[in-house]
């Protein structure tokens, strides 16, 4: 490769109407087809060339044959929310082709399989011809792998039409297929061939082009499914549970890719972890939580369904006051309900799962770096506390490629909490100071605790659900529940330094508030730029853990109206707060909306707007 | 005047292996399961430290209370011992593992984590003390309640009952037993050799509930066995309410006994010269039990050398719990090394 790159004959657009760096475009395909490696192709190589990137898969719960929309957004000022209508489709579903024409911007541009028949299309756009089967056809590749690098002519046409250098096409594809030559020559002959069919018989009439900007430095392309994996092993994970279920399997299985490579003794090749599939989430999380119980440092992923029955044992977890983290990457509920599609839906159930007095202490992380930094941070705040620690995240966030700034190596020790082993515990017989598992020795409501294995005589107490003192005996008595009671709300209501505090941020003149939390954040910033433009400045906290620090309390007094966006119906973090200050009840606006689709800056300003007009 | 204590070979009294006194009803089955599990421990020298117990929710899983006082424990959710112990013992593979479960626990609400459990060949003796009954609910069916039971204010059971000890040979069970609460020398040896067994160990114990389950019909009281003849011994009068013991009786032969509401059982010995080591014969020896309505006990079924669930992990020789953060973080490095790959 590397001969110099044809240009694409054109009608040049008029001055100043060139598109650049700036638009979505969504690629239709059917499920199965092979489309994500193609897609993946194209989202790469638009963030090697330096133009900030996202990419959102719209998928259906199927294997193969239903309707498939990848979405790439680039944009040079960095906006990498979904957007609602696209600027280019690339049709290859004649299935959905119609409804794909309806989402696009008048002046957009619609590549398709010239196989499809497409009827009464819109005058205001352009349309460019693919012939897929007879360049594939002409490619000469083995009939059984015909379907699969079919979508690689969109590739190459698409990268023809809109100027994505060819070469990093092709540093791309042999970083994809991780310099597997076949692999990656089966491919390139395609896109090559397509790009130069494209070169050789289409004109460019359109105005959508990208240019190479300088390198996104420090940045990184990577799924928080994987970050928060990663995280997890650099906070030294230690054992997984874990049931298969969309869209939070993709955590653990990175887990499972990338253990070995990572935690494997680099002399004897043996494992310092373990990973269980479990045969549902009930054992998914009771295994977790024995492993946590018995001091390692355990985890478990999963989704909405999930947590449901995780409920009882997290809530003996808290009580019998057991570390360990759970995962949930959110999907659309009640129900199996849309389970390829993202939601915030599961935060109360997150707040109040299972049965009688319980808390959690909750983590949201906002973007993949964050996924990696809470994966190695929950591990040491659920040690500290010894109570689980819940992070949500969400489908969108979860298994979509972001750009995101590189992964920090953690920036603290590890926390291992208040562990006694056979010397602490001799020293206390020692000192004639008898050790209770339950005690509130320090004062700040954290008991100290032994783990299997310590031979010590005095080490060894019964763990259990049911009521018990200090010293962890059975007891029915009133007043030794209500203590064991108060002082577990204590040990997490008074350690609030530990968790990750708010980020906030301020415009001039802003009277109004904005809280959001988790995957909408790349929504709310650009929305917060077009509410400016408009001369409506807002200030805006995202909530990155629960319980709330004493900045939420802060910021809600702050403005005579706070807007708290969400995707959910109910408004489950205005509920939250609301509850938490209910003096600030009534400033609490709720802009809560869930079809499935991760929220767009546009739905967010209209909804304010229209709310501000009141 | 010091009288001296005898010790075993891990230099322990019997003392040190026991538990807090039971609160369950007198004369419960179950408490003499708890005896012949600290008796057996005691006789293997095997110390309480190296041991951990678990439980779900019951009157069964209250026992390990009443046991083993100096090793850890845990009490967990109803049906949910399985997953618990199965994570728990990761932390420290060197460790023994002994669960104590009853039929509403096991065979109902913990059906799949048993049998998942069991599938996975987890190192644990778990000892299900089977009456049939749910106790401290104050008297349901279970599902190892035989069909036509009939219970006070429970009516008529119309379902077949679960075969624990089919259900583990059915789930690749390695050590699968069965005995009888009353038949104290039996649950002792048949303990001793689960602890010496490396992998999962189901021993279902036939463990009468004296308060729930007492009328003359029941499954776990057999009137139907007053039928079956020629028994070896008649048992002397058992008061009510006294813990029910059988004098020891030989290998193939049946003993006839009476529980506390005077109905009888039939025990069956499985004959000396039975292989444990042969799956078709356990099936068929649990089959041909059940057809002449025996309680037959014994071991059935021994796989040693197994896999164990441990052996499919290639752990390193420390105990995970015992591993430093600097065995547990990967370097700064190996981050940088990542971050460059995600960053192409």
């Amino acid at each position: 490769m590397s001969q110099a790159q044809p240009a694409t004959k054109e009608i040049p657009p008029k001055a100043g109407k060139k598109i650049i760096n700036d638009f979505c475009m969504t690629f239709s395909t059917i499920n199965g087809s092979g489309s994500a490696t193609a897609n993946t192709i194209l989202l790469r190589s638009l963030f090697r060339m330096g133009i900030p990137v996202n990419g959102k898969n719209i998928f259906p719960s199927n294997i193969q044959g239903l309707p498939t929309w990848y979405s790439i957004r680039l944009s040079k000022k960095g906006y990498l929310a979904r957007v609602e209508k696209d600027d280019i489709v690339v049709a290859m579903n004649p299935a959905t082709i119609s409804t794909e024409i309806e989402f696009m911007v008048p002046g957009a541009v619609l590549f398709y399989a010239d196989d499809i028949k497409i009827t009464g299309v819109r005058e205001d756009i352009i349309t460019y011809p693919m012939p897929v089967r007879k360049l594939i056809k002409e490619a000469d590749v083995q009939p059984n792998l015909r379907d699969y690098v079919a979508n690689m002519v969109y590739v190459g046409i698409v990268a023809q039409m809109i100027g994505i250098d060819m070469d990093v096409i092709y540093k791309t594809l042999d970083y994809h297929f991780k310099g597997k030559k076949k692999a990656v020559d089966s491919n390139w002959m395609i896109i090559e061939a397509a790009a130069k069919w494209a070169q050789e018989n289409l004109v460019k009439s359109d105005p959508y082009y990208v240019e190479k900007m300088p390198e996104l430095k420090d940045y990184i392309m990577v799924d928080g499914n994987t970050a928060a994996a990663l995280g997890a092993i650099y906070g030294g994970l230690q054992f997984v549970a874990w049931y298969p279920i969309t869209p939070a399997s993709s955590l653990a299985e990175s887990a499972i890719e990338y253990l070995p490579q990572l935690r494997n003794d680099p002399e004897t090749g043996k494992a310092t972890y373990a990973v269980v599939q479990a045969e549902d989430e009930l054992a998914a999380v009771g295994m977790a939580i024995g492993a946590g119980w018995a001091g390692l440092r355990s985890m478990t992923s999963t989704s909405g369904p999930g947590i449901s029955l995780m409920g009882e044992y997290l809530g003996l977890a808290y009580y019998a006051e057991v570390p360990v983290v759970v995962w949930n990457v959110q999907r659309v509920g009640p129900s199996t309900g849309l389970p390829t599609r993202t939601a915030q839906g599961d935060l109360t159930q997150a707040a109040f799962l299972s049965h009688g007095d319980t808390q959690y202490v909750i983590l949201l992380p906002g973007c993949a770096s964050e996924c990696f930094e809470f994966g190695w941070k929950a591990f040491d705040i659920a040690e500290r506390l010894q109570t689980p620690v819940m992070i949500l995240s969400d489908l969108d966030l979860g298994m979509n490629t972001h750009m995101v700034k590189t992964f920090k190596y953690p920036t603290k020790p590890m926390d291992r909490g208040k562990v006694l082993w056979e010397e602490d515990i001799q020293k206390l017989v020692d000192e004639g100071k008898p050790w209770g598992r339950y005690q509130d020795v320090d004062g700040d409501g954290i008991p100290y605790r032994t783990i299997p294995g310590n031979r010590n005589t005095h080490a060894p107490y019964f763990a259990r659900g049911t009521g018990h003192d200090e010293m962890t005996r059975y007891s029915e008595d009133p007043s030794v529940w209500e203590r064991g009671m108060e002082r577990l709300k204590k040990k997490i209501n008074s350690h609030k330094e530990l968790y990750p505090r708010p980020e906030i941020q301020h415009m001039d003149g802003a009277k109004l508030g904005i809280i959001a939390y988790g995957s909408t954040g790349p929504a709310i910033d650009e929305a917060r730029d077009l509410l400016a433009a408009q001369k409506i400045p807002t200030d805006y906290l995202r909530v990155r853990s629960i319980p709330f620090n004493d900045e939420v309390c802060d910021f809600l007094h702050a403005y005579d109206r706070t807007y708290v966006v969400e995707m959910n119906r109910d408004g489950q973090m205005r509920q939250l707060l609301a509850m938490d200050y209910s003096d600030c009840g009534s400033r609490l606006v709720s802009v809560a909306h869930t079809d499935g689709m991760p929220l767009s800056a546009e739905w967010i300003v209209n909804s304010i707007l229209k709310l501000e007009e009141k | 005047m010091a009288t001296q204590t005898q010790v075993n070979v891990a230099g322990l009294t019997r003392n040190d292996y026991k538990g807090s006194p039971s609160t369950l009803c007198q004369g419960c089955g179950h408490n003499s399961i708890s005896s012949q599990i600290v008796a057996a421990l005691y006789e293997l020298n095997i110390v309480p430290e190296n041991v951990v117990k678990f439980s779900g929710i019951g009157c069964s899983s209250k026992s390990p209370t009443y046991f083993l006082n100096r090793t850890f424990g845990f009490n967990g959710l109803h049906g949910r011992m399985s997953s618990l112990a199965t994570g728990a013992m990761f932390g420290d593979v060197t460790l023994k593992a002994v669960g104590v479960s009853g039929d509403g626990d096991t065979a109902s609400i913990g059906m799949g984590g048993f049998k998942h459990m069991v599938r996975r060949n987890v190192p644990i003796v778990y000892i299900v003390e089977n009456n049939g009954v749910y106790g401290l609910t104050k008297g349901q069916f279970s599902a190892t309640a035989e069909k036509g039971l009939e219970l006070k204010h429970r009516g008529r059971n119309v379902f077949g009952p679960v075969d624990i000890c089919m259900e583990a040979l059915a789930s690749n069970a390695t050590f699968v037993a069965r005995s009888f609460a009353g038949d104290p020398k039996q649950v002792k040896e048949i303990i001793k050799a689960a602890f010496s067994h490396n992998g999962i160990a189901v021993i279902d114990i036939i463990s009468p509930c004296v308060t729930f389950h007492n009328k003359e019909d029941s499954f776990h009281s057999y009137t139907w066995g007053k039928a079956n003849e020629s028994p070896l011994h008649d048992i002397s009068y058992v008061a009510p309410r006294d813990e029910i013991f059988i004098e020891d009786y030989e290998e193939g032969t049946t003993q006839e006994v009476t529980l506390h509401d005077g109905a009888t059982v039939v025990l069956k010995k499985l004959e000396k010269s039975y292989d444990p080591c042969n799956i078709y014969e356990a099936y068929r020896a649990i089959e041909e039990a059940e057809q002449n309505h025996w309680l037959l006990t014994g071991i059935f079924y021994i796989e040693p050398g197994a896999p164990t669930l441990f052996d499919s992990y290639n752990l390193v020789e420390k105990p995970l719990n015992r591993l430093t953060p600097n065995e547990l973080r990967p370097s700064k490095g190996s981050l940088e090394k990542l971050s460059a790959h995600f960053a192409l």
